[in-house]
């Protein structure tokens, strides 16, 4: 597989994501505002923040959906707004606001994005994945015919199917029954520590987020207000959990939070 | 190659992606995606087969009832059969490339091609030969049965039939990146436009009549679409049994040109599209 090595790190691979100075303006819409941050392989980094706080449209600028105003988002060393092509087969994206294509069946889904990003041996993997994500049973009905949950285990093996070294996730677990979404949470968690996979989630389930991730980016207004784990993050707000530290930052700002725990 | 925790290198689970033989990989599995909509339902074979099949026998008996009472009607017999088959392939053509970008948006499925490795210029190749598949779909049973009915065999054109194909569906995947690259700018609101652009060429290539039947302002309009020179084709091959060469090599020369402003439209649409998010914000 095509490697990309950086200069600014001496010939050592870059790391999976780096962020610098990225800023991204709409009209006179400020959606990102300066934002820093690098990300180490094989952590699992959760990007928070309300409706609005930038969290799209930085994931989007981290896949080359969106090119920033200015800075730059880097991924594995590329330049997501000019060599995105450089990289995206060692990425994936999962998300409950996109779809696979309803009328296809699971295996004609698998197959396709399978061809896609180049995966060998496909039929094997897709015998294998749908093993693993319980779809056997499903693997010949059409998608738009599944239930939620369903199509949730359909877009997360589709996402793992390239065995990505990054993989993207907007609120993976939204609309989904308890059961549902801690069986995702534990593949998520398995797959990220299994192959040493870096991982951005975005969500807004913060026991999510403090079962998952090694480090919280957390966005207002298009900003980075925290950056840290977890628990740092709850001791620093003085607050029960993860939950509360985001209301009382949601309701007051982060300042004034931290002020009056 | 990446590394597992213990540090141990793990094989690569994918092919080398910059050969050609990766490109076309993704071409073939997009265009497998189109095909298993197609072969999924019924009623979208039927439909790609029923508007040029309405057309063909309209004009088949029109024609035929000209000929009983009109001496030119019964010299130009295969004329508007001729006419209908060529324009339907200039449609056809188009709306196949156009309709399969847009089940992208219906099925919301464009965000997962646009982060996949799949290029641009990759998608564009798969909607191109989707829209060969549709074609033939379409019009493979509408020729058999306009020989079977009317006695008209498109065949029968020979070489200039292929040239006359071949330009009309160039032109109509220029429309078609025009169109496409509109909806990526605009989202579905501008889906219409995808719809019905081609029949603004109906009056002005000349379908059934001949240039200068136009106005003269807007014959030069005419003679700088590649179609007008298939449909005069049409008319000198039919009328005086003659193929016109040189009007072919205009044809083709234009379409050079239309293709170039295609491609130029299209990738300046997605990148105008990256630029104010709408790939992210894809629909009405």
């Amino acid at each position: 597989m095509q490697k990309t090595t950086h200069p600014r790190n001496g010939g050592q691979p870059p790391p999976p994501v780096e962020v610098r100075a990225l800023r991204k303006v709409y009209r006179d819409i400020t959606a990102v505002d300066g934002i820093d941050f690098s990300l180490a392989s094989g952590s699992i980094t959760a990007l928070l923040g309300g409706n609005g706080a930038g969290k799209t449209t930085t994931i989007s600028m981290l896949m080359g959906l969106v090119v920033p105003t200015s800075g730059e988002a880097r991924v594995f060393g590329a330049d997501m707004a000019r060599e995105r092509h450089q990289v995206l087969h060692r990425m994936n994206f999962e998300s409950p606001y996109v779809d696979v294509p309803m009328r296809l069946t699971v295996r004609q889904n698998l197959e396709i994005f399978g061809r896609l990003y180049g995966v060998r041996d496909l039929k094997g993997r897709i015998t294998a994945t749908s093993e693993e994500f319980r779809l056997t049973e499903l693997i010949d009905r059409p998608y738009g015919k599944l239930s939620a949950g369903q199509k949730t285990r359909v877009s997360i093996a589709k996402a793992l199917l390239n065995e990505p070294e990054l993989l993207l996730l907007d609120e993976p677990t939204a609309s989904l029954d308890p059961d549902t979404a801690d069986w995702v949470r534990s593949k998520i968690e398995h797959y990220c520590r299994g192959r040493a996979a870096t991982i951005v989630l975005a969500s807004h389930n913060m026991a999510e987020v403090e079962r998952l991730a090694d480090r919280v980016i957390m966005l207002e207004k298009g900003r980075v207000i925290a950056d840290e784990t977890p628990a740092e993050l709850i001791s620093r707000f003085g607050r029960a959990n993860l939950e509360e530290v985001f209301l009382a930052i949601a309701r007051r700002g982060a300042d004034e939070a931290q002020r009056s725990p | 190659m990446s590394e597992t925790l213990s540090g141990t290198p793990r094989p690569s689970p994918l092919r080398e992606q910059t050969t050609l033989a990766a490109s076309a990989g993704r071409i073939w599995g997009m265009v497998l995606r189109y095909w298993y909509v197609i072969r999924s339902s019924w009623p979208r074979t039927a439909e790609l087969i029923y508007w040029p099949l309405v057309q063909m026998l309209m004009w088949g008996f029109l024609q035929s009832y000209l000929a009983q009472t009109s001496s030119f009607a019964a010299k130009a017999a295969g004329l508007f059969i001729g006419a209908v088959l060529l324009w339907d392939v200039l449609v056809r053509s188009q709306l196949g490339f156009s309709v399969a970008f847009l089940e992208e948006i219906w099925s919301r499925n464009l965000g997962h091609l646009m982060m996949s490795p799949l290029r641009p210029a990759e998608f564009v190749a798969a909607l191109m030969l989707v829209s060969l598949i549709k074609l033939l779909v379409a019009m493979v049973p509408v020729a058999v049965l306009a020989h079977l009915f009317f006695g008209f065999n498109v065949l029968s054109l020979g070489i200039a039939f292929a040239a006359f194909f071949a330009n009309l569906v160039i032109m109509s995947w220029s429309l078609g990146l025009i169109s496409i690259g509109v909806v990526l700018r605009w989202g579905l609101g501008a889906e219409s436009f995808a719809w019905l652009i081609v029949f603004v060429f109906l009056p002005i290539c000349c379908v059934y009549y001949p240039v200068a039947t136009l106005p003269a302002w807007l014959q030069p309009v005419a003679l700088a679409l590649p179609p007008t020179y298939v449909f005069e084709g049409l008319r000198a091959i039919v009328l005086e049994g003659a193929f016109v060469g040189h009007l072919m090599v205009k044809a083709f020369a234009l379409n050079v040109v239309y293709v170039a402003l295609g491609f130029a439209v299209f990738g300046y649409f997605l990148q105008s599209a990256r630029v104010h998010g709408s790939l992210v914000q894809m629909g009405e």
